[in-house]
C-alpha cells in the first residue's frame, strides 16, 4: 500500500516534472480560470496531485476510508515534493545553458510567487491535502465523482476559452449546474432515454425531421454567432473534417495506412493555384469552379497512381513508401527544377476567392458555407459509401486481404478506388484552402499536415464519421482557439497518440464494428 | 505467386513495370549522357564517393537498429530516427562541457569515446523507456496499432526535446586528434587537387568495426542464438526456455545502442544538432533497410552503404540538382519495392505474414 502510494506519486511526479521542464507552467500562467484565483498553471499541478492521490487508493473496498485517504495524501505529498526539489534545483543551479525552461520564472509558478522556502512547503502541504482527497473521491458513488470531473472540465475549458477567465461567482454557478445535469443524467437518464425512445418511435420522421433541420439552422447560424475569428477556426477545422474523411476511406475503411496524405492537398492546392491564379505560370486565370472539379480529379488521379506501386506492399511498407511520396511531391514543388512552373519557394500568389455573378467569395464567413457544402457532401458520400458493396469490399480487405480476394473481392480494383476517392476528398480542400487563403507555398505542405490528419482521425476514431469530426474540433479547432497551448501542440500530440493506442484504439467516437475488433486479441 | 494468375493484376504488374523501365531508362540515358559529356574529373567522384561511404556506414548502423528489431517483433520502430537524435542531442552537452573545460583539447581521444559513451547509454536508454512504455502493450495488437504508435512516439521524442532543450541549432565543437601528423577528426588535406577529410574514413572504419562486432554477438554468442531463435519463432522460443522480453529488451538496446554511436560520429563532420536531425536519417536508414532486405542483417549494412554512395554520387552522375538528393532516395525505396519487395539479400518477408 505505501509502496503504491510512493510509486503512484513518484510517476505522476516525474510527468509534472517533464511538463514543468518543457515550459507549460510559464506559458500557462498567462490563462486565468478564475480570475484573481487560479490560472491553468496552477490548476496542472492541482489536476497532478488528485490524480496521484486517487490513483494511489487501491482497487479493492477492503481498506478503510482513512487507509484509502492516507495513501493519496502520501501520493500527493510525493508528487509535489519532486516539484518543490525541481524548484529548489533550478533556484539554485543555473541550468539554462542545457534546459531552457528552468529559468526564475518557472521557480516562481511551482512556488506560486512565495519564495523558494516557503513557496515549497506550502506546494507539499497543499499536495498533501488535495493528494487526501483524490484519495476519497475514489470513495465516492461513482455518479457524483464523476459529474464532478465533468463538472471540473466545463469550468476549466470555459474559464481558459474566456479571454481573462471566470469571475468567482460565474464559475461556481457554472461547476454548479454542470455538476447537477450530469448528476441528474447519471441517475435519471436512462429513464429519459427510454422515454425519448418511446416518442421517437411513435412518431420517427417527425422527431428527426426536427432535429435535422434544428441542427441546419444551428449551423447555419454558426458565422454570426462566432465573429470573424471564431468563423475562420471553423473554416479551417471543416478544412481538415474533408481530409480527414478522405483520410478516413484510406485508413479506416480499406486498412490501407497513408502517411504521404498531404501531397494529394498539395496537388489539389497547386491545380487550383495554376488554374485560377492570373500571376501563375500558366496565366490561365479561369474561375474556381472549373478549377476545383479538375484539382479533384488530378488528385484522385495521382492517389490511383500512386496505389499501382503499393498495391501489393503489406501495411508497414505502404505507410513508408506514401510518406516518401509526401516529401518527393514537396520536395518537387519546392526544388528549382520546376521553379518556372510551380514558383518554388516563392509559391503561387494573386489566387482569386471564387466568384458567384459579380459576389466573390471574401470573407472567412463566405468561404464557411463553401465549406460547410463540401462537408456536406463528403459525410453523405462517406455515410453511403461505407454501406454499399464498395464498403463492404473494403471492410473485408481491411479484416484479411487472402480471404477477401478469395471471396471474389477485386483487390486491385478496390483498393485503388480507396486511394482515389482519399485523394479526391484532399483534393478539394486543397482546391478551397488556396483559394481561401489566395496562395500556395510549399512550406504549408508538410509531413505534419498528414500526421496532424492521421491523429484526428484516430483520436476521433477510426472508421468513424461522427468521430472524425470530433477529431478534427478537438486537436484542429481547440489549440487554435488555446494560443498559449499552440507550443505544446505537437508533442500532446504525440502522446496523444500513443495514449490512445494503448488505452482507446478505437477512438473517441467509435464506428460500431472497430470497436469489437480492436478489442479482439489477434494472434501473430 | 498465386496472384500472378488472375487477370487484373497482371495489367498492374504491366503499368508497374512500366514505370520502372521508363524510370531506368532515364537512368541510364543521363548516366550515360553525363559520363560522354565529361563534365567532372575521376576527383569529383573519388570524393563524392568517400562522402558517401561515410554517410552510407551511419545509414548502415542506424538501418541496423530497424532490422534488428523487425527481424524480431516485425514492427518498425518509426521513432528510431529519434533514438538516434535523442543520443546525440544529450552527448552534445558532454562535448561541449568537454571543450569549454580544456579537456577535449588536451585529451581528445578520451573526450570521444566518452561523448560516443554517453549518446550510446543516452540512446539506450530511450528505446528501453520506448519499448516499455509504448510498444510492449501492443506487442499482441493489430498490426496498425504499433506503427501508429511508433508515429506517435517519434512525435513526442522530437517535440520533447525541442521543449526540454530549446528550438536552437546546437553545434558541435571543432575536434583535433592527431594520428601520425594527421588530424583524423578536423583536417582537410589536398591530395592532387582534392579536398580529402579523414573523418570520412574514420566514420567508415568505425562502422564496419561496429558492425564487425554486432555480426560476431549475433552468429557466435549465446545471446545471439537466443535472438535469432526468438526471430524465428518466439512462441517456439519461449518453449525452449528463451526469457522473449529479454531477448526484445537487447535488441531494442543494441540497435539503439548501434544508432547512438553513430549519432556522434555524424555529428562530428556535420556539427548541427537540431530535435529534427533524427528524421530524415531515420528514413533513409529505413530504405537501406529494405534495400537489403529487412529483417536480414548483412543486408541492412549492404543496403546502408549503397544508399549512400547513390546519394552522394547520383546526383552529379544523372545530371540533377542536388536539391533533389532526397528524391533519390524515397525513389530507390519505390524502385526496390517494386521490383524487388524482398531487398536484396532480403527472404520473403514483405508478404503478409512475415
Amino acid at each position: 500500500m505505501l509502496k503504491r502510494s510512493l510509486r503512484r506519486g513518484a510517476l505522476v511526479g516525474g510527468v509534472l516534472v517533464f511538463i514543468a521542464l518543457i515550459g507549460a507552467p510559464a506559458a500557462f500562467a498567462r490563462e486565468p480560470v478564475v480570475r484573481g484565483v487560479v490560472t491553468l498553471s496552477q490548476l496542472l499541478l492541482a489536476i497532478g496531485a488528485l490524480l496521484a492521490g486517487s490513483g494511489a487508493a487501491p482497487a479493492t473496498r477492503t481498506r478503510s476510508t482513512g487507509a484509502v485517504v492516507a495513501a493519496g495524501a502520501i501520493a500527493g505529498a510525493v508528487c509535489m515534493l519532486l516539484l518543490a526539489l525541481l524548484a529548489l534545483l533550478v533556484s539554485a543551479v543555473d541550468l539554462r545553458q542545457v534546459l531552457v525552461n528552468a529559468t526564475p520564472q518557472l521557480v516562481d509558478e511551482l512556488t506560486l510567487g512565495r519564495g523558494v522556502v516557503t513557496g515549497s512547503t506550502v506546494l507539499v502541504v497543499l499536495g498533501t491535502v488535495l493528494g487526501a482527497l483524490g484519495g476519497w473521491s475514489t470513495r465516492l458513488p461513482a455518479a457524483i465523482s464523476r459529474s464532478a470531473v465533468l463538472a471540473g472540465a466545463a469550468v476549466v475549458v470555459v474559464g481558459v476559452l474566456r479571454d481573462k477567465g471566470l469571475a468567482i461567482a460565474e464559475a461556481v454557478a457554472l461547476g454548479v449546474a454542470v455538476w447537477a445535469v450530469a448528476y441528474g443524467r447519471s441517475r435519471w437518464g436512462s429513464a429519459l432515454a427510454t422515454r425519448y425512445q418511446r416518442v421517437q418511435r411513435r412518431n420517427s420522421t417527425m422527431v428527426s425531421i426536427v432535429v435535422w433541420i434544428a441542427g441546419l439552422f444551428i449551423l447555419l447560424g454558426l458565422p454570426s454567432i462566432l465573429g470573424t475569428y471564431g468563423t475562420s477556426v471553423l473554416d479551417l477545422v471543416g478544412l481538415y473534417v474533408l481530409m480527414g474523411l478522405g483520410l478516413n476511406i484510406v485508413v479506416g475503411y480499406a486498412g490501407l495506412l497513408d502517411l504521404g496524405y498531404v501531397a494529394f492537398f498539395t496537388i489539389g492546392a497547386y491545380v487550383t493555384g495554376l488554374l485560377t491564379s492570373p500571376a501563375a505560370s500558366t496565366q490561365l486565370g479561369l474561375s474556381f469552379w472549373i478549377a476545383w472539379p479538375l484539382a479533384m480529379v488530378a488528385a484522385a488521379g495521382a492517389g490511383a497512381l500512386l496505389g499501382i506501386p503499393v498495391l501489393r506492399m503489406r501495411g508497414d511498407y505502404l505507410a513508408i513508401v506514401t510518406l516518401g511520396f509526401g516529401e518527393i511531391i514537396r520536395i518537387l514543388v519546392l526544388s528549382d527544377t520546376f521553379k518556372s512552373v510551380l514558383g518554388g519557394a516563392q509559391g503561387i500568389i494573386e489566387i482569386p476567392g471564387p466568384s458567384i455573378g459579380s459576389f466573390t467569395m471574401m470573407r472567412p464567413q463566405h468561404f464557411y458555407y463553401l465549406i460547410l457544402i463540401g462537408v456536406m457532401i463528403v459525410v453523405f458520400v462517406s455515410r453511403r459509401i461505407s454501406d454499399s458493396r464498395v464498403g463492404r469490399a473494403w471492410m473485408a480487405i481491411r479484416e484479411d486481404e487472402d480471404v477477401a480476394e478469395a471471396t471474389g473481392v477485386n483487390l486491385v480494383k478496390y483498393k485503388l478506388l480507396a486511394f482515389a476517392m482519399g485523394a479526391s476528398f484532399s483534393g478539394i480542400g486543397g482546391a478551397i484552402f488556396a483559394s481561401w487563403v489566395h496562395s500556395v507555398f510549399p512550406n504549408s505542405f508538410t509531413l505534419l499536415v498528414s500526421i496532424n490528419i492521421l491523429s484526428l482521425v484516430i483520436v476521433g476514431g477510426i472508421g468513424s464519421i461522427p468521430g472524425v469530426i470530433l477529431g478534427a474540433f478537438f486537436l484542429v479547432g481547440l489549440p487554435e482557439v488555446l494560443r498559449s497551448f499552440a507550443d505544446f501542440r505537437m508533442i500532446t500530440f504525440g502522446a496523444l497518440l500513443v495514449a490512445m493506442m494503448i488505452a482507446r484504439p478505437e477512438g473517441l467516437w467509435p464506428a460500431k464494428s472497430r470497436r469489437r475488433e480492436l478489442h479482439l486479441e489477434v494472434a501473430e | 505467386m498465386r496472384r500472378r494468375l488472375s487477370g487484373p493484376v497482371d495489367v498492374t504488374q504491366l503499368v508497374v513495370s512500366g514505370i520502372g523501365l521508363v524510370i531506368l531508362l532515364f537512368v541510364v540515358y543521363r548516366l550515360v549522357a553525363t559520363l560522354m559529356g565529361g563534365t567532372y574529373g575521376v576527383s569529383t567522384y573519388a570524393s563524392q564517393a568517400i562522402f558517401g561511404l561515410a554517410q552510407g556506414g551511419i545509414y548502415a548502423l542506424i538501418a541496423l537498429g530497424y532490422t534488428l528489431v523487425y527481424g524480431i517483433l516485425f514492427m518498425i520502430n518509426f521513432a528510431h530516427g529519434e533514438i538516434f537524435m535523442g543520443g546525440t542531442y544529450i552527448a552534445y552537452f558532454v562535448i561541449a562541457a568537454f571543450d569549454r573545460s580544456g579537456f577535449l583539447e588536451s585529451n581528445p581521444l578520451l573526450a570521444i569515446v566518452a561523448t560516443v559513451a554517453t549518446a550510446m547509454t543516452a540512446s539506450v536508454i530511450l528505446a528501453l523507456g520506448l519499448e516499455r512504455i509504448a510498444y510492449r502493450p501492443l506487442r499482441r495488437a493489430p498490426r496498425l496499432v504499433p506503427l501508429i504508435t511508433a508515429i506517435g512516439a517519434s512525435l513526442f521524442l522530437q517535440y520533447a526535446f525541442r521543449g526540454l532543450f530549446g528550438t536552437g541549432v546546437k553545434v558541435y565543437p571543432d575536434t583535433h586528434l592527431h594520428v601520425a601528423g594527421i588530424d583524423i577528426l578536423g583536417g582537410r588535406y589536398d591530395i592532387g587537387g582534392m579536398v580529402v577529410r579523414p573523418i570520412y574514413f574514420v566514420v567508415f572504419l568505425m562502422a564496419v568495426t561496429l558492425m564487425l562486432a554486432l555480426w560476431i554477438l549475433v552468429q557466435k554468442t549465446k545471446m545471439g542464438k537466443a535472438m535469432r531463435a526468438v526471430a524465428e519463432d518466439k512462441d517456439t522460443a519461449a518453449l525452449m526456455g528463451i526469457d522473449v522480453d529479454r531477448v526484445v529488451v537487447l535488441t531494442f538496446a543494441l540497435g539503439a545502442a548501434l544508432a547512438g554511436a553513430a549519432g556522434v560520429m555524424f555529428a562530428l563532420y556535420n556539427k548541427q544538432v537540431t530535435h529534427t536531425m533524427g528524421f530524415i536519417p531515420g528514413i533513409k536508414a529505413f530504405t537501406a533497410a529494405v534495400l537489403g532486405g529487412i529483417g536480414n542483417v548483412p543486408g541492412a549494412m549492404l543496403g546502408g552503404f549503397f544508399l549512400g554512395l547513390a546519394e552522394s554520387t547520383f546526383p552529379t552522375l544523372l545530371g540533377l540538382d542536388s536539391q533533389l538528393k532526397d528524391v533519390i532516395a524515397f525513389g530507390l525505396l519505390v524502385l526496390v519495392l517494386i521490383f524487388r519487395p524482398t531487398g536484396i539479400l532480403g527472404e520473403v518477408l514483405s508478404r503478409k505474414r512475415a
